[in-house]
């Protein structure tokens, strides 16, 4: 049986990497790892087929121990989608437990009772937002009043827009200002 | 009629898996298919059984290609047992876990994810049974894992995922064994054909074999947990859900010993390590019971007497005789349906005590009375308490092993046979003695023994003797006592039927015992 150096080289390689990274602690390395012993494993099973040959279709003209073991080939094949599954899965299961690790068990667990008390403070800064911007317009109706002018009203427009982009985030990032002095 | 039948095994299942995907939302539809397809095969299986004990064999040629280069089916008749037995373990979990299901709204089991993982897991299971080449076998695996990596890890919660990732490495690496020992068999031999492997592995040098033997068993020895392979179980299967702890339990392991078995029976029968198989049938036994002594946890408990009893099989298959085979295939049997029953019986346990370790549970014999029926019997039945099945297998082994130290046998010295009969006599009685410690604790002893007892009741009168007592009952749904009950049942009638299971086991092991029967099954007009 023949087989390429080359090929004998890169499965020790891949073997020898593949497995000093699994040792590792960290989960997607050990996931790395997997897939370079995998394909390492590819390897030795396609130089286990023995010397290339030509394709192996079976067509006039073509003699039957030039072809190559077309066997190890569907091995390889089977054997590369069944480690893209696990692939997929051992992903999804490394990103699951990074998230636990992050967040701790109650990471996905939202509380009843301290949503309600968060539904609360975003209703009062809500309120707290709106009784401010009733003040601004308020005074810009005031100022009205008083004096038209035109440049002066421009400024103040421009003052209380920076007012409203300047107000801390804790009004709700997705409710805009004009649904709050609405209510 | 016969062969036709032999797909089906494998086909409803993946298609059953199919559908119940497709009726996600719908639970009851996945339910109906899912009971429907594991009741079809356990009907084929049994015809099957019938079929191959009377009439021989079976082989299928998948597509028409013909052995070597095709994909075989070969259903003998331990594939045939083997088939009937964890398709019966199947159903009833099934069923089991549908009580379970319904009861607790599904939290425990997220339904649309469950019934399809657990179809699939039944075909990677038949098909590692019927399968006739390596590589097949090995396609087997990867389906069956891949789906109780999902069902382990079920519901994501932190614990599972941590015991999860100790079995999902640990089953790669032993896949990755696997392969590479197909790959290099390959290169030795250049079939997977096991019938064809067993012609042409015999005519390799020792050495080359040896080293190819054992590089298969290791695989094999992860997936069945064998001794110094056995660390990663009793840390993964006991936080996964009831129903799927004892289908692992009771299927996951077996399989990796019906694969040592093929191993040793078909596909190295020219190279013989029966000495090493003793000498770890005896260190799985006792170690693995020395385990189980320590542990609180009944399903911890549980996982380690699991290991301990593979040590039983391997003994069997280390005798490398026709009457150890029997025993074994008896043993196999009588395990799969009596581990599987004991977990699904802690899962009642943890539904009426609400808790699985000895210092919590107390007084569940006054408390429900059948549910101690049905774990007293099976936890006698394990120990090797006489009428039960267990011990039946138990004396079945001893007997092979005391005329396998009779002259000219061919496994290994007798003192060593004696040593692990001793081994195997000193385990059941530890088991006995682990079971019964966690039967008085949890059963016998009256609930006001407990450390730091409080009476609900006495302390509610105590604050509001006028007040009303309001007392909430979580019942436990008929379902789960009904499959509980019938798998006792079963393990009973091993007893009962010991006899003809006894004969069937021999003719199985019969044509286990000579390789060249199976050769000629596969090869009817002979190897080339």
């Amino acid at each position: 049986m023949t087989a390429s150096l080359t090929l004998v080289v890169l499965m020790a390689v891949l073997f020898g990497a593949g497995i000093s990274v699994m040792l590792e602690r960290s989960l997607t390395r050990v996931l790395i790892g997997f897939l370079l012993v995998g394909n390492a494993v590819n390897i030795l099973i396609y130089l286990m087929s023995g010397a290339p040959g030509l394709a192996p279709i079976l067509s006039p003209g073509v003699d039957e121990t030039e072809i190559s073991d077309p066997l190890p080939q569907a091995f390889v094949l089977t054997a590369i989608v069944i480690n893209l599954g696990i692939t997929a899965f051992m992903l999804a299961l490394i990103y699951r437990s990074w998230w636990l690790a992050r967040l701790g068990p109650k990471g996905d667990l939202v509380d009843d009772e301290t949503e309600l008390v968060e539904d609360a403070e975003e209703a009062a800064d809500l309120i707290r937002s709106s009784a401010a911007d009733d003040a601004a317009i308020q005074s810009i109706i005031d100022a009205s009043d008083e004096e038209f002018d035109f440049d002066e009203e421009l400024e103040r427009e421009a003052s209380s827009r920076d007012d409203l982009d300047t107000r801390p985030p804790s009004s709700g990032a997705t409710r805009s200002p004009d649904e709050g002095a609405n209510r | 009629m016969t062969a036709s039948l032999v797909p089906l095994v494998v086909l409803l299942p993946l298609l059953g898996a199919a559908t119940t995907l497709v009726l996600g939302r719908h639970r009851r539809a996945q339910i109906a298919v899912a009971v429907g397809v594991l009741t079809a095969v356990t009907a084929i299986a049994a015809v099957l059984l019938v079929m191959v004990d009377t009439t021989g064999p079976a082989v299928v040629y998948v597509g028409g290609w013909d052995a070597p280069w095709g994909i075989t089916l070969v259903v003998d008749r331990l594939s045939a047992i083997m088939l009937l037995i964890s398709a019966i373990m199947l159903v009833v979990v099934l069923v089991y876990s549908v009580g379970q299901g319904i009861a607790d709204q599904h939290r425990e089991t997220p339904v649309s994810i469950f019934h399809p993982s657990y179809l699939i897991l039944s075909a990677g299971v038949f098909n590692a049974f019927i399968a006739g080449d390596l590589f097949n076998l090995y396609v087997g695996f990867e389906i069956l894992l891949a789906a109780s990596y999902v069902l382990l890890t079920l519901g994501g919660t932190g614990e599972r995922i941590r015991a999860g990732v100790t079995y999902i490495i640990t089953s790669l690496v032993s896949s990755l064994f696997f392969l590479s020992a197909i790959a290099l068999i390959y290169g030795a031999t250049g079939t997977a054909n096991i019938a064809q492997l067993s012609v042409r592995l015999a005519e390799l040098p020792d050495d080359v074999q040896l080293i190819l033997h054992l590089l298969l068993l290791m695989a094999f020895g992860i997936k069945a947990a064998v001794f110094p392979l056995s660390f990663w179980l009793p840390d993964s299967y006991p936080t996964a859900p009831a129903p799927v702890t004892a289908v692992f339990a009771g299927l996951l392991t077996k399989v990796g010993v019906y694969s040592i078995i093929r191993t040793e029976t078909s596909i190295f029968s020219a190279s013989d390590l029966s000495g090493l198989f003793l000498v770890i049938g005896g260190l799985t036994m006792l170690i693995g019971i020395l385990g189980a002594l320590t542990q609180a946890d009944i399903k911890r408990l549980l996982s380690f007497t699991l290991v301990s009893h593979i040590g039983y099989m391997i003994f069997g298959i280390g005798l490398a005789s026709v009457l150890g085979l029997t025993a074994t295939i008896y043993y196999v049997v009588h395990h799969i349906t009596v581990q599987t029953t004991l977990f699904l019986t802690t899962g009642l346990i943890e539904r009426f005590g609400g808790a699985t370790s000895i210092n919590r549970l107390a007084g569940l014999l006054k408390a429900s009375p059948l549910l101690a029926v049905l774990f007293f019997i099976p936890a006698l039945n394990l120990g090797g308490i006489p009428p039960f099945s267990g011990f039946l297998g138990k004396v079945g082994l001893f007997v092979a092993g005391a005329q396998g130290t009779a002259a000219d046998a061919p496994s290994g010295p007798a003192w060593l046979i004696w040593v692990v009969i001793a081994a195997g006599a000193a385990t059941s009685l530890v088991t006995l003695y682990a079971l019964t410690r966690f039967w008085n604790m949890a059963f016998w002893r009256r609930r006001d023994e407990l450390e730091g007892y409080e009476s609900v009741l006495l302390e509610s009168v105590l604050e509001a003797p006028e007040g009303v007592t309001v007392t909430a009952t979580r019942t436990t749904p008929v379902l789960m006592i009904v499959a509980t009950a019938t798998l006792v049942i079963v393990t009973v009638s091993l007893t009962v039927f010991a006899g003809p299971l006894f004969d069937l086991a021999g003719r199985a092991a019969e044509g286990l015992g000579d390789p060249s029967i199976y050769v000629s099954l596969v090869f009817p007009g002979g190897v080339q």
